[in-house]
């Protein structure tokens, strides 16, 4: 039990997101109600935008920006040596910028289809789309 | 000019959506020559591009000039000089063949629809040429999401079936992005050749595990492999017939490649076959893909909805022959991404310019249509005996590739399911000729004398139509050749 503990704190962040993503899941296979599927989706979506950002941290690290990067060329080559450990990693926070734009659209176009879908049966929930899709 | 190709093929387009979308606005007109123009510098170029690979080998293209491991590269090699020079095609004989019908049936929209449709070409062709895992995800979303929209575009369930595509569309990409996440923790890389030279040390980690399998989930829901299956039929049923002609073709064949480039490239066979023991598992998924799409072809009396059964089980076709793990089911298996795109491009084609006259596709409506519609129908023969494998059709060569790799490598499941699944697809089109050439037109109205008339689709649509159904058996024809001097090169020598 003690292992299983340790287990869960020291990978906290992983368990964070696979909690969450199975969330989404749930959501989108077991709710009768689109747009509570599409917030499922986009509950889904953001688990994984977490897991990328969670994945760049670094114990005492600090935000990737050189400190002083400017005007300290005169002070010679050893003072300005970058140490990696340093800094977080900031490439998986960039790749998240563009998940998150593309998180941003899907849920748009979701969201639009939901509209035509509503437009069209004068309701949300699944299974009365499917008994009127039925009768036809 | 030439060392640029890479980057034209999807810069222009890309630049063209935005232009049709301004154009739109201007004048309806001008949208559709600027589509074609894009498209045509998109063929020039991916077809200069697969003739630069034969005589020069893979090219690695920096974007912007930046190195590898930090900036992103476009490779291109025989796999995708070929799949690359098929996209393009596919994609500009199918505009030209589906003007009338994009007229006919959105007058409104046809700003909007040639935007997603070249929208979706720059994302299916970026897909293909790029060699980095992320830029993958990317335009694989571009791809998709303009997917959503062409097909929601359709008849008045679209907007509900799409809505399913878009759930299990978007877990599909999601998969695939949580796979690259897993690559990217043990390796410190996106770049494709990058991550193949590091993996070799890493295949024992459970991590390296865990990233193979959720990409595969990923693209098979992608790619509607059988048990993942479920979006497709109705989300390619309903759609528009210009964007279904789009979408059947070429959406699942760029999957396959997409997997087909993990394993051969990312991967490496050796970790696939070899180090990670399920490749029978997955052969016999294929074939229970296989025969369950025949099956449910088979109770389908819609052409389109039968269409998209048969879909299914190509899939399968081409994920089998992938995981046969030799080189002649690899051989199939790449051969059957060209062949199956140009197929299912020539029925669909035919489908669009039967719903252009009769307004109709389920099997009612076909009555007569043989004497009505000759050259349509003659190019829906030529599709039909393609796909069912006869030869000198190009379908017949890729099958026979598959059936022997199948016996290479001892799996007579996978041939059994290849063979049943050819007699199901001489029942469903024998069928489909059988009501078309012998039952009598009816306009359901009684008026039986109209039925001599004949009625074919407008000249624009039939040319393209008929050279997809002569370039079917061309391909047929001209098989040893692009086995022998494309495809041989495209899969590493470790295979055999």
């Amino acid at each position: 039990m003690p292992d299983f503990i340790s287990l869960i704190v020291a990978k906290y962040n992983y368990w964070i997101y696979i909690t969450l993503m199975m969330i989404g899941l749930y959501a989108m296979i077991a709710k009768n109600n689109l747009v509570k599927k599409i917030v499922g989706m986009n509950i889904f979506q953001t688990a994984i935008i977490l897991f990328y950002v969670s994945i760049g941290a670094k114990k005492g690290a600090t935000i990737p920006i050189i400190e002083h990067g400017h005007g300290e060329e005169l002070h010679g080559a050893a003072s300005h040596v970058v140490h990696a450990v340093d800094y977080i990693n900031p490439l998986p926070h960039v790749l998240m910028l563009t998940a998150i734009v593309v998180a941003v659209a899907t849920l748009g176009v979701a969201l639009a289809l939901a509209v035509k879908v509503h437009d069209k049966y004068k309701t949300l929930e699944e299974d009365e789309i499917l008994a009127q899709l039925r009768e036809k | 000019m030439s060392e640029q190709y890479p980057a034209l093929l999807v810069i222009v387009p890309l630049i063209s959506a935005f232009l049709i979308s301004a154009a739109g606005w201007v004048n309806k007109r001008l949208c559709f020559p600027i589509a074609v123009a894009a498209l045509s510098v998109t063929v020039y170029s991916s077809v200069g591009l697969l003739m630069r690979v034969l005589d020069e080998g893979v090219i690695i293209y920096r974007l912007g000039g930046w190195p590898p491991p930090w900036g992103i590269a476009y490779y291109v090699d025989h796999l995708n000089g070929l799949v690359l020079a098929v996209v393009a095609l596919v994609a500009l004989l199918n505009l030209i063949a589906s003007q009338k019908s994009v007229a006919v049936e959105f007058p409104e929209k046809t700003g909007p629809f040639y935007t997603l449709y070249v929208l979706m070409v720059t994302g299916l062709l970026g897909i293909v040429v790029t060699g980095d895992a992320f830029n993958l995800y990317v335009l694989l979303e571009i791809a998709s999401l303009t997917g959503y929209g062409l097909i929601a575009m359709g008849e008045e369930r679209a907007p509900f079936a799409t809505l399913n595509y878009v759930y299990m569309g978007t877990i599909g990409a999601c998969f695939y992005l949580l796979g690259v996440g897993y690559l990217y923790i043990v390796t410190g890389s996106l770049n494709m050749v990058d991550i193949a030279r590091i993996l070799p040390a890493l295949y024992q980690s459970k991590a390296v595990l865990a990233a193979f399998i959720i990409c595969m989930v990923g693209l098979w829901l992608k790619m509607a492999l059988f048990p993942l299956h479920a979006w497709l039929p109705n989300a390619y049923t309903f759609a528009p017939s210009a964007a279904s002609s789009l979408i059947a073709p070429l959406v699942t064949k760029v999957m396959v490649y997409v997997m087909i480039r993990l394993i051969l490239t990312v991967f490496t066979p050796k970790f696939a076959f070899a180090t990670f023991a399920v490749k029978d598992p997955i052969v016999w998924l294929a074939v229970i893909a296989i025969v369950m799409g025949a099956i449910f072809a088979l109770a389908e009396r819609n052409l389109k909805k039968m269409l998209t059964y048969v879909i299914i089980a190509e899939v399968g076709y081409m994920v089998g022959g992938a995981w046969l793990g030799n080189r002649a089911a690899m051989t199939g298996a790449i051969l059957h991404i060209v062949n199956d795109a140009l197929m299912t491009l020539c029925i669909f084609l035919v489908v669009g310019n039967i719903v252009y006259k009769i307004k109709g596709y389920a099997f009612e409506d076909l009555k007569g249509l043989f004497r009505k519609m000759p050259f349509t129908m003659g190019a829906f023969v030529i599709g039909a005996l393609s796909i069912i494998g006869v030869p000198p059709t190009c379908g017949f060569f890729s099958k026979w590739y598959l059936i022997s790799g199948a016996i290479q490598a001892g799996h007579y499941g996978f041939m059994v399911a290849l063979l049943f699944s050819s007699l199901v697809n001489v029942i469903l089109f024998f069928r489909v000729f059988e009501i078309s050439y012998y039952e009598p037109f009816s306009d359901h109205h009684g008026h039986g004398h109209h039925a001599e008339s004949m009625a074919e689709a407008p000249l624009t649509m039939l040319l393209p139509l008929l050279i997809v159904a002569v370039g079917l058996v061309l391909v047929g024809i001209y098989t040893g050749d692009i086995v022998n001097q494309i495809i041989r090169f495209a899969i590493p020598k470790g295979l055999s």
